[in-house]
């Protein structure tokens, strides 16, 4: 698929890479149909915004359509796992991986402890938006990858 | 010049209590003289005073260390955490300690903790966890296996281990879980204990001495541990972004 890549300070290109995939079994896979360049774009693109890698993928505000989702079985012994899993996310559009939730905001972020090495409490994860915030592929791309600390796959087939 | 004096041998340790049911001890011997002051009828104040006596023998045993009853029975549970410390050649030992608040049951938290088989998939180190029998199972951390043996487990609040030996890897030897609801009935759990830690091992005197390693990683691996724990319990998913596209660079 084609999607906008940064490869340093002032350095944006448009390139091919491969086609994103199902990680977690309540992933879903976004066929993006509408994109947008947010202001704090620009803070990526100019370098302000620390833990960019060459090769992220832009994007931060997108919406689009469910085109695959995660297998959602999990074994016996984790029935008790799994009946907690209710979302309590917002019908917010898929800006972010976590919306307002709490819970989200919690769990969400992979790489939580850079964010409160920094702050001192970590910030939720975000598409496109920096190590710091999860290092997430972003929606400025053909396709993307929703996460279950976005929403739930079932969820996110209903948008 | 004058030769220092040489150090004063420590008198005998009367202790024969391990510091965990010290702890335990304290904590009921303050409950027994606290009771009586709320009894009201002459029944339950003859109770109460008996809860006090005991809670005062509770204290002593709690506070000294020592226990007749167990003096006079040839028990000493005091070995077990003076063997942990030696193994681990350190004066002290190292103990790290953190908490995650989660929000579910300590009763739901537990199900899942039980089951050794399924740490692997929160803590990073944590290779596989076979259960060989209803009190062992076989721990594999990293490139390295080891036999460990489940104790002491008692209920939905507590799950404990001890490892059969420890030799140039990444557990402490002795571990343990406490799984506590908050206040207000709130659905939420405080999940606290030791977890990973590296052990150094140097030899001095032509003896092989192993150290923990306190310095930041084990206590930021625990905690990434347990944030691990409770992604899993909250949404069911550790998030990663592992196998993601990327551009060329």
């Amino acid at each position: 698929m084609k999607a906008l890549v940064w490869n340093g300070t002032n350095d944006v290109r448009v390139e091919r890479v491969p086609d994103p995939t199902i990680l977690n079994g309540r992933d879903a896979i976004i066929k993006v149909t509408t994109t947008a360049i947010c202001g704090s774009d620009l803070h990526l693109l100019n370098g302000y915004i620390p833990t960019m890698q060459a090769g992220d993928i832009l994007g931060h505000e997108f919406m689009g359509e469910v085109v695959e989702v995660g297998e959602r079985k999990y074994p016996a012994e984790e029935s008790a796992t799994a009946s907690s899993c209710r979302s309590r996310l917002p019908a917010a559009g898929a800006s972010s991986a976590s919306g307002s939730s709490g819970r989200c905001c919690d769990n969400s972020n992979p790489n939580a402890w850079m964010a409160e090495k920094l702050y001192g409490y970590s910030t939720s994860g975000l598409f496109g938006y920096s190590h710091l915030t999860g290092g997430y592929a972003g929606g400025q791309a053909r396709y993307a990858r929703a996460v279950r600390g976005c929403r739930s796959a079932q969820d996110a087939a209903t948008v | 010049m004058k030769k220092p004096a040489p150090k004063k041998e420590q008198p005998h340790d009367l202790r024969n209590k391990y510091r965990g049911r010290r702890t335990m001890g304290v904590c009921l011997g303050r409950r027994g003289p606290n009771r009586l002051r709320h009894q009201t009828t002459e029944g339950s104040i003859a109770v109460g005073r008996g809860a006090a006596a005991a809670g005062t023998a509770l204290i002593y045993r709690g506070a000294t260390g020592h226990c007749h009853p167990y003096a006079a029975a040839g028990i000493n549970t005091a070995a077990d955490e003076d063997d942990t410390k030696r193994a681990l050649a350190g004066p002290r030992g190292v103990n790290v300690e953190d908490s995650v608040t989660i929000n579910a049951s300590p009763e739901e938290l537990y199900v899942f903790w039980r089951n050794f088989e399924l740490l692997p998939r929160f803590m990073a180190h944590l290779v596989e966890v076979r259960q060989i029998d209803v009190r062992r199972s076989h721990w594999v951390a990293e490139s390295t296996g080891r036999t460990n043996r489940r104790v002491g487990r008692r209920d939905h609040q507590r799950s404990s281990w001890r490892s059969d030996w420890l030799a140039d890897a990444a557990w402490l030897r002795r571990g343990q879980r406490r799984l506590r609801p908050l206040q207000g009935g709130a659905r939420q759990s405080r999940l606290r204990g030791p977890g990973p830690a590296s052990v150094r091992s140097t030899r001095r005197k032509g003896r092989r001495h192993h150290r923990l390693d306190a310095r930041p990683r084990p206590a930021r691996a625990i905690h990434e541990d347990l944030r691990r724990f409770k992604q899993l319990m909250e949404t069911g998913e550790v998030p990663t972004t592992k196998g993601q596209p990327r551009g060329r660079k």
